[in-house]
């Protein structure tokens, strides 16, 4: 029989299992006696034990057991809830937590660490009095029987007391049962039978003598009455002699039925059309009233949405360019349209978003377990828990989130006595917290460490020729050269962040989320990262803009603002490369006709759009500003490559394809292309 | 009556177990813990009940009991899905009212020729 | 022979059945392509062009609602370019590039026909350094008095995509 369909169910209730455990376990506190507390982490280990041994998974029961056996103790009161338990019980459940990855990948577990944690376990369950019990073997037991060898006869008495069958136990089941064994002879004996008005008839009066002949052992049959064991006496005999019938009084006989009751083979035949269901039972029993979807269910109605808004935007174009009487009721139709279909849309994103809280629920461990290995006391606060995101963007997130909590950790958060020298409280304190702000979500990370060190960045930004001696730059700049790559100002590279590989990747990542994250420092007090992300990958609000031929689309999330052209603030300072003074600033000129097509333009007959990415802006060239508009995402990379400068395309009202421009890239290429040039 | 009523709190579970007896000819019916399979219980008469011990809110043992107590489930075969081997456990479920017991783990053709022996 | 056109050859015969190929018309030759590649014949719709892709990449089109990269087959044969005409169209075809599944449209001249070739009737492309690029070629085909030239979808698609950049 085919398990694998509800082997990937059960995965998914392995890692929630442990879940509960290790927030169970955060939880306790040492000397705690909650019971139910204890209870709840001691049931989510019962339950994978009892369903991966029941799977067929081989070494996660066994292990287990032993972390159940300890649970067990602890929720009995026989044995106190320490520091030390609960730490071993930790790490227990990270092993596990391999160990289900593991096996649900098909990878080779690591038996070293797994027999190592164990016999950790093992030690520590010694220590108390009882002893651990002897786990069921996960091995399925063999119908076949033991000692097959002769034909043997046996004698059964057989009474049950008079409440067996409340149990639900019927004598003739049992009969049946031991007909399966071989030739099978009853006998009832009567002589407890009181009167007809005495009887009750839920009472059992009779008692059985029976003649069992076959090639069987004598467990086989004791195991027939395994489950009536103590609710009637019971005698079996060995009967030497074989040969001929018993002389007793032969009652009723009950004929073996031969084969026909084995248990039914296991079947070979594979199990037809069995697919297809796992994800759509409702969860019975659950108070929220949520159902399993699979993502790809959610992702076709995430296509077809995307689809009623090209059709939607077709419609409106088309719907402008009328202009006689009865296009008012068009008119009027297509608004309605235009606010069906965005709220259509928005419900339908709403269904791939879930609560950060999913992420952020790893950092209570993460914190935890980091502050012991560093020495640092640290107290966690994390807020906003609730707030949405799409549940790709909260996958993303999740790694660069890591990152910056362990930079704040190991970098941010000073040791306790450097903290106490510093008349601030030993413990420090770093706040996580998530809220949507016009169209985004806002994650900060905020420590009250020691802060960024100007000095310090300012020298390795002048190490790596980044700036001059001279140059004069803002505390905002200063502090955003963290992300720039190899630039890390740890004095010792821990394994921990500081290999200066760090920050610009994370910030890389939250970019190539559409998003972006910014420091705010102040040396002595503390350090705020504040990511900033769109709420869905799927849509963008775009500005159109006409370069030759051609439209692109520019995110407008992106764009700080727009304007004519002044010939009078360009300046050339090299070779390719021209600035514009925009009030205060000089600021990078890109032709994208240039960059896109090879053919340059004259700039004072266009517009410049004034874009922005990590603080940096850039003024683009283009010829026209056309439309805003909702654009749907679609995918170059599918079945084509991914292109420098351009982060995907889109299809337009009238059917065209436009590419949408990566602002970060392009930023990204302007400065890599004037820093070469400098350097050249 | 082939109807049989499967209580586990784990979906993987419940669906195995359900799935395994379908294929076999029976009809079966889910409850995620006690609460619920009482309901259902009550709601429509099956003819087995099939249990795991540890659930949350009410137990299996609490489980049986409560039908046991209910006119038509005096003497309805109840088993219950247990990893114990401890005779504490099975002699609580049998003092409550069980009929027997199913050893995880157990094999397809194991829990299916049960279920028939007890179903005839 | 050259060991890839010979190793087709012997897939070919290994496979001993025979193939529908549909046929083309590209600056005055034959060419085919397995028709179990083949999605669909577009008319010619306008190509958004990529920035900083070759020549023969002429952008992309819309194929209700895929982004689908257009390759201009002339250009990536090396063959005298030309306008579009009447009869140009878009053949769309779905193959594996850089190992998984891709959907791309190729401009051809004029769609011809269909025809069932056994790999006993298709022989190895001739090593006399012509214009066409050896590797595209699975091999030459005789119909009707006019020679086919079979081409390696698989390797047309493969070459006209490139690594994803490391774009930092």
């Amino acid at each position: 029989m085919d398990l694998s369909e509800f082997l990937a169910v059960f995965f998914e209730e392995c890692y929630e299992g442990l879940g509960v455990m290790e927030s169970g376990l955060l939880q306790l506190d040492a000397g705690c006696t909650d019971a139910e507390a204890i209870n709840t982490i001691f049931r989510a280990a019962h339950s994978i034990k009892g369903g991966s041994a029941t799977f067929g998974l081989n070494e996660i029961p066994q292990f287990t057991h032993v972390l159940e056996a300890l649970l067990d103790q602890m929720r009995d009161g026989r044995r106190a809830v320490t520091r030390d338990a609960i730490d071993l019980l930790l790490e227990s459940v990270d092993c596990l937590r391999e160990m289900v990855d593991g096996t649900k990948a098909g990878t080779e577990l690591n038996a070293e660490r797994i027999a190592a944690a164990q016999r950790r376990l093992e030690n520590m369950l010694s220590t108390a009095d009882s002893a651990l019990e002897p786990i069921t073997h996960p091995t399925i037991k063999e119908e076949s029987p033991g000692d097959k060898s002769n034909l043997s006869c046996w004698q059964i008495f057989f009474r049950p007391h008079a409440h067996m069958l409340q149990s639900g136990n019927d004598p003739y089941r049992l009969f049946r049962e031991l007909a399966t064994l071989g030739h099978l002879q009853v006998e009832a004996d009567l002589s407890s039978l009181p009167s007809c008005s005495e009887i009750e008839p839920e009472t059992c009066y009779l008692a059985w003598n029976l003649w069992l002949e076959g090639e069987l052992a004598r467990e086989q049959i004791l195991e027939i009455f395994q489950w009536v064991e103590g609710d009637c006496d019971l005698e079996v005999k060995k009967v030497e002699e074989h040969a001929g019938e018993p002389e007793a009084e032969v009652g009723s006989e009950v004929q073996g039925e031969g084969q026909a009751q084995t248990p039914i083979e296991t079947s070979s035949s594979p199990i037809p059309n069995a697919r297809g269901h796992k994800n759509e039972r409702a969860s019975a029993g659950q108070d929220t009233g949520s159902i399993r979807v699979s993502i790809e269910k959610i992702d076709v109605l995430i296509n077809l949405v995307g689809e009623l808004v090209i059709t939607q935007s077709m419609l409106n174009r088309f719907g402008e360019d009328f202009e006689q009487p009865q296009v008012n009721e068009l008119r009027d139709g297509l608004i309605q349209l235009t606010r069906n279909t965005r709220e259509l849309q928005e419900a339908a994103m709403h269904i791939r978003m879930l609560p950060i809280g999913a992420s952020f629920n790893r950092f209570p461990r993460l914190v935890r377990d980091l502050g012991n290995k560093l020495g640092k006391k640290v107290e966690l606060s994390v807020s906003g828990e609730n707030t949405e995101l799409d549940k790709t963007v909260l996958e993303k997130i999740g790694d660069p989130l890591v990152h910056l909590v362990r930079n704040a950790l190991d970098h941010g958060i000073e040791a306790p006595e450097v903290r106490k020298a510093a008349g601030k409280p030993e413990t420090g304190l770093l706040q996580l917290c998530a809220y949507h702000q016009g169209g985004n979500i806002v994650i900060e990370v905020r420590d009250d460490g020691a802060g960024l060190n100007r000095e310090k960045i300012l020298r390795k930004a002048q190490e790596q020729g980044l700036l001059s001696a001279n140059d004069t730059v803002g505390e905002e700049q200063v502090q955003n050269l963290i992300f720039q790559p190899g630039f890390s100002t740890a004095e010792k590279l821990s394994d921990i962040s500081g290999r200066g590989v760090g920050m610009d990747v994370v910030r890389k990542n939250i970019n190539d989320l559409g998003g972006h994250v910014q420091i705010r420092s102040e040396e002595g007090k503390g350090s705020t990262l504040t990511i900033r992300l769109p709420l869905t990958l799927a849509i963008l609000e775009g500005q159109l803009v006409r370069v030759g031929t051609e439209t692109y689309v520019v995110p407008l999330t992106s764009i700080v603002e727009s304007l004519q052209v002044e010939p009078t603030r360009v300046s050339p300072i090299a070779q390719r490369i021209e600035l514009y003074k925009l009030r205060d600033e000089y600021i990078s000129i890109i032709r994208l006709a240039q960059a896109f097509h090879g053919h340059s333009h004259a700039l004072d007959r266009g517009q410049l759009v004034v874009v922005e990415a990590d603080n940096r802006r850039v003024g683009l060239s283009v010829d026209e500003m056309l439309g805003q508009q909702q654009v749907v995402i679609k995918s170059l990379e599918t079945n084509f490559q991914q292109i420098k400068g351009v982060s995907g395309a889109t299809i337009l009202g009238d059917g065209r394809v436009a590419l949408i421009l990566d602002i970060p890239g392009l930023i990204q290429g302007c400065i890599d292309r004037s820093l070469t040039q400098i350097a050249a | 009556m082939s109807s049989i009523l499967a209580v586990d709190d784990s979906a993987s579970m419940r669906k195995m177990v359900s799935f395994t007896l379908e294929q076999a000819g029976f009809e079966v019916v889910q409850a995620s813990d006690g609460q619920e399979a009482l309901r259902v219980a009550g709601g429509k008469a099956v003819g087995l009940v099939l249990t795991d011990v540890h659930m949350p809110g009410m137990d299996g043992i609490e489980l049986i009991k409560a039908l046991r107590a209910l006119p038509d489930y005096r003497h309805t075969p109840i088993l219950t899905l247990t990893t114990e081997s401890s005779a504490e456990k099975k002699a609580q479920a049998k003092t409550a009212g069980a009929t027997g017991w199913i050893v995880k783990p157990f094999t397809p053709a194991k829990l299916i020729g049960t279920i028939k022996m007890l179903l005839g | 022979m050259t060991a890839k056109a010979h190793s087709n050859d012997v897939t070919m015969q290994a496979k001993a059945e025979t193939h529908q190929y549909l046929t083309f018309l590209l600056a005055g030759e034959e060419y085919g392509v397995d028709i179990l590649s083949v999605q669909e014949i577009r008319g010619c719709s306008s190509v958004t062009p990529i920035p900083t892709t070759p020549e023969y990449v002429l952008g992309v089109i819309n194929l209700r609602g895929t982004v689908v990269p257009i390759v201009d087959l002339r250009k990536r044969f090396g063959l005298a370019a030309a306008q579009f005409g009447a009869t140009t169209v878009f053949v769309v075809v779905r193959a594996i590039g850089l190992d998984r599944h891709r959907t791309m449209g190729m401009v051809v001249d004029a769609v011809l026909d269909v025809y069932n070739i056994s790999p006993d009737e298709v022989k190895p492309a001739p090593d006399v350094g012509n214009a066409l690029d050896h590797d595209f070629v699975t091999g030459l085909a005789t119909v009707d008095d006019k020679m086919l030239i079979l081409l390696d979808i698989d390797w047309v698609m493969n070459s006209s995509i490139n690594e994803p950049l490391q774009t930092h």
